[in-house]
């Protein structure tokens, strides 16, 4: 790389903002974000407050649903792909869709409005179990005393849930909002792995649309200028965040 | 007060609502387990199996394409450079990281605060956004298609968060014990060396499980800095075996197996290590 020549101002930028795939991009991503936040971490936080609690085998509990989180995103794309083959005879999952009756197998992968959806259970998969971990670990914070002297003033099981698990657990659902979001924002290998973010761009997101540009067009300046684009929507993200839940922190 | 058969009652309620949570907690296990045991299936069989009864247990397992990918001189060369970078970038880590969480915990410099954010910067923005500069400036230094090349940017990613977690765990241990040391004798290195590591164990643990994993799993450094054959890691070369045999799947099935193996043994004994790392690094960050 040698000094800035042919220096062409905001062009790329110009050029990012009319671009309707990277637009699908960003949409991709928000629809991402808004599916974990609204559908992953309460699963998570849900499956954390049944195995919190005292119950016989919870180790193996917590073991089998961290499990997915260790293999890497190489392993997990590529062992989806072959189960979400669109064929029964070679995808589990559209065998197990031919065994239930009324429903039908379908290319998830390869259709335009199910393929998004097969990626986030696949995330979901991945990632519900670290998310887990966090409220499990939130959950062994809250003084037993507080749950102890509510338990004593009589409160039922509902309320301790709403008026003192949730409130004091309030740090750590910030925390995964947080890892959510940053996550949703940077995925890529397994959405590289399953579908190189189609077909027809359906399920885009911004890492796949960078590298797409960088490494596979070789267009290193309009790369940049993505990347510099995601850069600013996560530091954005991440100080606006910060500052905004800067009070809400529960000191134990 | 209740009386007994009211008691009895809220007795039996709780007994079906512990069954209902057994049955649901069972019922996401299977359903998380059963991508991965399918796979192992497809992996112990011929492609004729495969074709003809894809998902029924493998029974007597066909060890043809365990062996068959074991025999490829590339699987082993995968493996090797895995385990260099794990193990380098982990070493460098630990070391690199603990020398900085103590500074920025034991030893009063103008500006620290200010550094010390500096390096948490790292915790806001994920390698992927950075990958493009990374590269240019990895080739400039002519350490692409070298393994050095992605030990470096892997510790350096690596470093924002288990500074975070080792320094939280120094700034927990008294300064008295500082004190005692220095009226023995003991200098900040020596203080440093003798007393806290020791003492930080279980952080450096669970600092270094993370980045075991991290490594290991790690495609897109590998991805953008190594083309040559021979230095591809795991997760590339998989990567690029499933573009290659793509249509045989009881093949990749036995790749895919082989290469979650080792992932899933180290989790089994590491599991409390990586789990502290994890949540420590995640709620303090």
């Amino acid at each position: 790389m040698g000094p800035a020549v042919d220096f062409i101002g905001l062009q790329n930028f110009k050029r990012i903002f009319t671009d309707q795939v990277f637009m699908k991009a960003i949409g991709n991503a928000l629809l991402i974000i808004v599916l974990s936040l609204g559908v992953q971490l309460p699963m998570a936080m849900a499956l954390a407050i049944m195995i919190g609690q005292k119950i016989r085998g919870r180790a193996f509990y917590r073991t089998v649903f961290f499990m997915p989180y260790v293999l890497s995103e190489v392993i997990t794309g590529i062992m989806w792909l072959i189960l979400y083959n669109p064929e029964p005879k070679r995808g589990f999952i559209n065998a197990v869709l031919e065994f239930i009756p009324g429903l039908k197998p379908q290319a998830w992968l390869g259709d335009t409005r199910l393929v998004l959806l097969a990626i986030f259970v696949v995330l979901t998969w991945k990632y519900i179990g670290f998310h887990m971990l966090l409220y499990i670990t939130g959950l062994q914070n809250i003084p037993r005393d507080i749950e102890e002297a509510a338990l004593i003033d009589g409160v039922n099981k509902r309320q301790m849930l709403t008026n003192i698990t949730l409130p004091l657990l309030l740090g750590t659902i910030r925390t995964s909002v947080y890892l959510s979001v940053l996550g949703s924002l940077q995925i890529f290998a397994l959405v590289w792995l399953m579908t190189k973010g189609g077909p027809v761009n359906a399920s885009e997101v911004l890492s796949t649309y960078m590298y797409r540009y960088s490494f596979v067009r070789f267009e290193l300046g309009y790369g940049s200028a993505v990347a510099i684009i995601m850069l600013i929507i996560s530091l954005t993200f991440s100080i606006i965040y910060r500052y905004l839940t800067r009070k809400t922190e529960y000191v134990a | 007060m209740l009386n007994d058969s009211s008691k009895k009652r809220m007795k039996f309620k709780e007994y079906i609502l512990v069954i209902f949570k057994y049955i649901f907690l069972t019922l996401v296990a299977i359903l998380i387990l059963t991508p991965i045991v399918i796979i192992a299936f497809g992996a112990l069989k011929t492609r004729g199996e495969f074709v003809t009864n894809p998902y029924i247990p493998p029974i007597p397992p066909n060890l043809g394409n365990i062996i068959r990918i074991l025999k490829m001189p590339i699987f082993w060369y995968m493996i090797r450079n895995s385990l260099v970078i794990m193990v380098s970038t982990t070493v460098g880590v630990v070391i690199v990281a603990s020398l900085a969480a103590f500074v920025f915990s034991r030893v009063r410099i103008r500006g620290k605060n200010i550094l010390f954010n500096f390096f948490t910067l790292g915790l806001m923005f994920p390698v992927t956004i950075a990958i493009l500069p990374i590269f240019l400036m990895v080739r400039q230094v002519g350490l692409t298609n070298n393994l050095i090349g992605v030990i470096l940017v892997q510790t350096a990613f690596q470093l924002s968060i288990s500074i975070v977690i080792l320094r939280n765990f120094f700034m927990d241990i008294p300064s008295e014990l500082q004190d005692a040391a220095s009226i023995d004798g003991c200098n900040t290195f020596g203080f440093l060396w003798r007393i806290l590591m020791p003492l930080a164990r279980p952080s450096l643990a669970a600092v270094a499980a993370l980045a075991v994993v991290t490594s290991w799993n790690d495609l897109v450094i590998p991805l953008v800095l190594i083309d040559k054959e021979k230095l591809w890691t795991l997760p590339l070369g998989t990567m690029q075996f499933q573009g290659q045999y793509g249509m045989d799947y009881s093949l990749i099935s036995a790749f895919l197996l082989l290469s979650a193996i080792p992932a899933i043994i180290f989790y089994l004994f590491a599991e409390r290590q990586l789990v502290s790392g994890l949540t420590a690094g995640a709620i303090k960050g």
